[in-house]
């Protein structure tokens, strides 16, 4: 076996490595993976060869100088080999690891199952880049994010893709020091609470706790974890970008509810859009959801707020959205009235900073003491003392005039 | 390659509804009777909606883990799965008899194996006899106990009480217990007067529930007075008027769910292999010996 040390060196003249490109990792063609080439090469037919970066493989179909049963190859550029053994095709193959674990990889361990081979290719871009750039890149390690989530691939010295799989904020914290797990099905109980222990309803919430780590995922079981964190999040990413992402906007989803959410399509009018942008703005925020969305108030009217800037797309209202539309749909139907309240200018303002406050989810973050904070628990305890009657009415007055 | 797709309510508020779920889905794949298993909710993720495109298999059989036929495995589940050309006659069933249907799904244009939902299938009726063997860790427990199976009554489905009704009946053919009364939430017979339904001194109290909640650790321990108030919580078994009520939770966290499951998909054409007899013996009730 070359030590990869020097065997850049002696390959120097047929590679294209200069000093400074990452270096492209020795890599040796394991056994499943050759098998896997005999028996791709044996399901075709002679003279349809089996196809990697830079050279073909078949079966040699007699007739042009071949024993039958043989193997040739085909470099792209380069001279082609005809007759080859078993063991000299293997010998072939071997010195072209990289390309053979890389089919290996993609066809056989990966499959073909459209959302989990676009994901795991885009993480290594191999759909843009050679083999040698990708394998060097990974042989560094390559980062991604999706959601909140840090993916990390890096090769073993078979060619074989491992995927490190924590959150962000762990990124560069040593794996010893999180919590490891290697079924994805684990990511069900991750995902389930906060790091307050609430249990988080949208999956897709920036809420996601971290402090565990999946080091050494298969592309496989990486594709489950993803698929497990943020559900259908890869399958509509693949979508979308196939140009084949089906929105579902606001009025057409709210008119197929039914139910105790039939009500909720009564919320549109006519009289344009402007409650569902405060929807869009109440939950879909980059700050509460990390999809993008996507789907607008109809096809031909868009909403007037931002949809985000998330990898991934949100096609349609989720459950969340439409169970507190439903609740919306109620709250507007009743008419404004007229209240009058005697509030000094800092309590017109503390009662805005409590609602900011509630609003951003800072409550817990505005310290017992720091009475400068118009949402400190003092602070809404004096006002409730001062301003509340004993029936709870702000200001003394009734909600119902007709209650006095 | 065949797949299974569960699909239940699941909850925006109640971490512990998707749990029968996945439990049940975890048994199923440990008998590798399915390529892959994966689960859809209507409250959590991924939604009815977007399940399916997530499945890799070309045999694709769901399985809605509901009591009843009614609202959701009639309209809603149909509906958000996008089931081309879907008619509740698909199943022509009187209420109990769905089995299943076989339509495209328009979401992945391919076809699926609509199933009826796991409460009204025959197993399910012993299941309900093996929470009550659970509950009172008592694989044997019929003698001198009445068993009571609980659901709500017509007025949110009248398909409910019938599979109340349904289970009832055939664990009294049965002769194991010494009575066996179907009793509901809101309607006579009320559970709120189980004590007056049974003269036996022990009465498992079994709700046709898939998931533990609201229903289940609120409502029904309150209403039958295991507790004044749920937060206070209650022994098993406890006595009401003289009666001891072995209160056994819902029907559907009991692990053997998984086997109604597989029959379902088996009722519509799935190759279990050995998987029905591996999930009967894995989740047995032990002998105690």
């Amino acid at each position: 076996m070359a030590d990869p040390t020097t065997a850049t060196d002696g390959e120097a003249a047929d590679s294209e490595a200069s000093d400074d490109a990452p270096e492209v990792p020795e890599i040796d063609l394991p056994g499943d993976a050759f098998d896997a080439v005999l028996d791709a090469i044996d399901d075709r037919d002679p003279g349809d060869p089996l196809r990697f970066e830079g050279f073909t493989a078949s079966r040699a179909s007699g007739g042009d100088g071949d024993a039958a049963g043989e193997y040739r190859l085909d470099p792209a550029d380069g001279d082609r080999r005809t007759g080859l053994s078993e063991r000299e095709l293997h010998e072939a193959l071997a010195e072209r690891a990289p390309a053979v674990t890389d089919w290996y990889a993609f066809e056989r361990v990966v499959g073909e199952f459209g959302p989990r081979r676009a994901f795991v290719r885009w993480i290594e871009d191999a759909d843009g880049e050679t083999v040698a750039t990708r394998y060097a890149a990974l042989a560094e390690g390559i980062e991604r994010a999706w959601g909140e989530l840090r993916i990390t691939a890096t090769i073993t010295d078979r060619g074989e893709r491992r995927y490190d799989v924590r959150h962000a904020d762990d990124a560069g914290v040593s794996v010893g020091e999180l919590e490891t797990h290697e079924d994805p099905l684990d990511a069900r109980e991750l995902v389930t609470f906060d790091e307050k222990g609430r249990y988080r309803p949208l999956k897709t919430a920036p809420s996601l706790a971290g402090g565990w780590v999946f080091p050494e995922l298969s592309p496989r079981d990486l594709y489950e974890t993803v698929e497990t964190v943020y559900p259908a999040t890869v399958a509509n990413w693949h979508r979308e970008r196939e140009g084949e992402l089906d929105v579902s906007h606001w009025r057409e989803t709210m008119e197929r509810q039914s139910g105790i959410y039939g009500v909720v399509e009564t919320w549109d009018r006519g009289e344009g859009h402007e409650h569902v942008d405060w929807v869009a703005e109440a939950c879909c925020a980059d700050s509460q959801c990390l999809k993008r969305r996507e789907w607008e108030y109809d096809e031909d009217t868009d909403l007037d707020v931002d949809g985000g800037d998330g990898v991934f797309p949100c096609r349609e209202p989720c459950s969340v959205v439409v169970s507190a539309a439903r609740k919306w749909t109620r709250l507007e139907s009743e008419r404004e009235r007229t209240y009058e309240f005697e509030l000094t200018p800092s309590e017109k303002e503390q009662v805005e900073e409590i609602i900011e406050a509630v609003a951003d989810g800072r409550t817990d973050e505005i310290r017992e003491a720091d009475t400068k904070e118009g949402a400190n628990r003092y602070r809404a305890r004096f006002l409730r003392a001062k301003r509340f009657d004993d029936e709870g009415n702000f200001g003394g007055v009734p909600t119902d005039p007709d209650e006095e | 390659m065949q797949s299974l797709v569960i699909v239940a309510h699941g909850s925006h508020l109640n971490p512990g509804s998707s749990a029968p779920t996945y439990d049940h889905a975890d048994t199923i794949r440990a008998t590798g009777a399915f390529d892959e298993v994966r689960t859809g909710f209507w409250k959590e993720e991924p939604h009815f909606r977007e399940v399916l495109r997530t499945v890799e298999g070309s045999e694709i059989y769901v399985v809605p883990l509901f009591v009843s036929e009614g609202y959701f495995t009639e309209q809603v589940i149909p509906r958000e799965l996008r089931l081309e050309g879907w008619d509740v006659s698909e199943w022509d069933s009187d209420g109990l008899s769905a089995d299943q249907a076989t339509l495209v799904a328009e979401d992945i244009d391919r076809e699926v194996h609509y199933c009826g939902p796991v409460g009204t299938h025959r197993a399910m009726t012993d299941v309900i006899v093996r929470r009550a063997e659970s509950v009172t860790d008592d694989p044997d427990v019929g003698d001198d106990f009445g068993l009571a199976v609980v659901g709500h009554g017509t007025e949110r489905n009248e398909n409910s009480a019938k599979a109340i009704e349904y289970h009832a009946d055939r664990i009294a053919e049965r002769d194991r217990f010494d009575e066996v009364k179907a009793l509901y939430m809101d309607e006579e017979p009320e559970v709120d007067d189980l004590p007056e339904h049974f003269e036996s001194d022990d009465v498992v109290l079994v709700p046709l529930f898939i998931a533990d909640g609201y229903h289940t650790q609120e409502d029904i321990p309150e209403d039958v007075g295991l507790c004044e108030d749920h937060t206070e919580g209650y022994d098993v078994p406890e006595t009401v008027d003289g009666t001891r009520i072995w209160y056994a939770g819902a029907v559907g966290t009991e692990p053997l769910m998984a086997d109604v499951v597989l029959e379902r998909a088996a009722d519509a054409g799935a190759d279990l292999g050995t998987a029905l007899d591996d999930v009967r013996e894995t989740t047995r009730v032990a002998t105690g010996d």
